[in-house]
């Protein structure tokens, strides 16, 4: 296998460019769901770093912390089902120096607790890392009442937020790394459902700054968490119609890179961005927003659109609610087209 | 006047709730705004924690090894104001400052303004899962404070009080120690009517807990217990303090529209002799 360095992609593993083009990414990669990459990064953590504690709500085993808990009894507090107790108490830890990661869904740890999340976390600021799994539509057979849709966009207006979705195994690691070392307070969302590992773990992972992943001049596709995937098999698409697609791993959503939007609306002329969570105050619309005051492109937004969606197999959802690869390929052939009217 | 030194005998420390009682109704009057029902009920337990029972250093206001206070129902923060100025932890001057623009004293506690906050609070049933989270760091990393938490009776009809509840007990934290105002009374009503959370001991005793009662305007009681907690092994306590909403105040004891209200000028000089008369009487 040839090494990528004077190909058009960075950081991703050389032997998943073939199945980026064959169109056999999710069939044939290696697949691992993101937040067992967490429980290993946390594990990994946790022995560089004694102030490193664990919280969890009833979800150790599902999230796989038990190895950490199994390691670090002292380190490690089940909360059972009370979220909103345990990212107070994480709050309260934090003060006293310790770094929690308070474990939970994205749909208890954005919207149950978000109360305890907003006040006790966010507005002191504290040190709390909040690891939220089954992010997106990402629990796809658990249905709407646990896939966290809207986990980004609420996170996301909270003042002084960090929010963070990588998209594959490697690059979660390298992120809940990253966090430990931030100061302040993490939003963290992982995928319930595997997604291909796509990266190497040379990524040149930074809170607030996008990678390029794949080169092109054409348009840009900025994609977040398991959409990143999806982003760079729609650039092969595009690539067998001529099309040079640029895609960028936006794992940051906040603080959101501007710089790296801005360039790509300069040098590609053309965005589409790419989340499975609502398209409502997400990606998207951050991405819209920076667009609409400094420089207006052609632009479109793949995600939820506003609907819940339903139990079925990850994939298959992902495709029925038009977040595919070629949902995203069809989208970017429109602002493209819309470049040259 | 020369303040005693700490820590106060029980006279002295009478003589000092009566001091924070009046600072509470003069901030509150000069901010034209601010809770003084449920601060007016806190003031004799909150007196004796910073003037005798807790091991703090308002020269130091994030020593590592202090005890922690937290008050869980955020809003009567006057009374945490007056008892850190009147302890040292800043200049009196700012209690006249309350809710006003830059000022170190917010609305509602934030521990990132004020030296000696502990804890920001103001969303109510988060204080008690705060200091679980502080007692539980202070039993892994060995140290030997005690976290103080007061909650209120209307407060406790929040879930997340019962949630830390059961956590303070599953980890047997001794080393938390909460003290219920029981004032009987929340914004819009009476709490025993409005949503009763009787039999408070009964529940809190049989969520895990060492339950006390006594009449929180008794400051031997009030002392006593707060010292006989810390005794306690094995398990969180809970003090229930029985106390009356405005107490000091003869127009606003037990009246429930006295929880977010200010007094006007009239109001303020009245309430300030009442105070001052019932400390002589």
């Amino acid at each position: 296998m040839p090494k990528t360095e004077n190909s058009h992609y960075h950081h991703v593993r050389p032997e998943v460019i073939p199945l980026l083009a064959s169109g056999e990414l999710f069939t044939a990669a290696e697949c691992q769901a993101t937040r067992y990459a967490y429980a290993e990064a946390i594990l990994e953590l946790g022995k560089r770093n004694p102030d490193v504690v664990v919280l969890d709500a009833d979800v150790s085993k599902s999230v796989r912390t038990t190895e950490f808990a199994k390691t670090f009894p002292d380190r490690s507090f089940n909360f059972g089902i009370a979220e909103q107790n345990m990212m107070a108490a994480a709050a309260g830890m934090a003060t006293t120096g310790l770094i929690p990661f308070a474990t939970t869904y994205a749909v208890f740890a954005s919207m149950r607790a978000l109360d305890q999340v907003r006040n006790s976390i966010h507005y002191p600021h504290l040190n709390v890392k909040i690891a939220a799994s089954h992010g997106g539509i990402t629990p796809g057979p658990d249905g709407p009442t646990h896939q966290g849709q809207e986990d980004l966009s609420i996170l996301r207006s909270i003042a002084g937020s960090t929010v963070v979705a990588a998209a594959d195994p490697p690059t979660t690691r390298l992120a809940v790394w990253a966090a430990a070392e931030y100061e302040g307070p993490v939003y963290l969302s992982f995928t319930r459902d595997p997604v291909p590992v796509i990266f190497d773990m040379d990524y040149p992972f930074e809170i607030g700054k996008a990678v390029t992943v794949r080169d092109g001049s054409d348009a840009t596709i900025f994609a977040i968490r398991d959409m990143v995937s999806q982003s760079l098999v729609a650039a092969e698409r595009l690539a067998a119609k001529g099309w040079h697609v640029r895609v960028v791993d936006c794992h940051t959503l906040k603080p959101l890179d501007t710089e790296a939007i801005l360039q790509a609306a300069e040098e590609t002329g053309a965005i589409v961005t790419a989340e499975s969570n609502i398209i409502l105050g997400g990606l998207g619309s951050a991405v819209a927003e920076v667009l609409v005051e400094n420089h207006p492109v052609p632009m479109k937004r793949i995600g939820m659109r506003d609907s819940f969606a339903e139990s079925g197999p990850y994939l298959e959802i992902v495709k029925k609610y038009g977040m595919s690869a070629e949902h995203i390929a069809r989208a970017v052939e429109d602002v493209i087209a819309r470049k040259h009217p | 006047m020369t303040t005693a030194p700490v820590p106060m005998s029980i006279e002295e420390l009478k003589q000092m709730a009566v001091t924070i009682r009046c600072d509470i109704i003069e901030m509150i009057a000069t901010a034209k705004a601010g809770h003084p029902g449920g601060s007016l009920s806190a003031a004799d337990v909150v007196t004796a924690l910073y003037f005798r029972v807790m091991n703090v250093d308002p020269e130091n206001p994030n020593w590592p090894e202090r005890d922690r206070f937290i008050l869980s129902k955020g809003h009567a923060c006057p009374v945490w104001y007056a008892a850190l100025a009147e302890r040292g932890y800043f200049d009196k001057a700012h209690l006249g400052t309350l809710r006003k623009l830059d000022s170190i004293l917010q609305g509602h506690p934030d521990m990132k303004k004020t030296p000696g906050i502990d804890m920001t609070a103001g969303s109510l049933g988060h204080g008690l899962s705060a200091g679980l989270g502080m007692a539980l760091s202070g039993r892994l990393r060995k140290q030997d404070y005690h976290v103080w938490v007061i909650v209120g009776d209307g407060e406790s009809q929040e879930g997340s009080i019962w949630e830390a509840a059961m956590a303070a007990a599953k980890w047997d934290l001794d080393n938390l120690t909460a003290i219920l105002d029981r004032n009987h009374l929340q914004n819009d009503g009476c709490v025993d009517t409005e949503m009763p959370i009787d039999p408070v001991p009964d529940k809190w005793q049989a969520f895990g807990w060492h339950v006390m009662e006594i009449d929180g305007h008794d400051m031997e009681q009030v002392v006593e217990a707060l010292e006989k907690a810390k005794t306690i092994k094995g398990k969180p306590t809970m003090i229930i303090a029985h106390t009356i909403k405005g107490k000091g105040v003869s127009f606003m004891e037990n009246v429930a529209g006295w929880h977010g209200k200010a007094p006007c000028a009239e109001e303020a000089a009245q309430a300030l002799e009442d105070i001052r008369r019932c400390a002589n009487a």
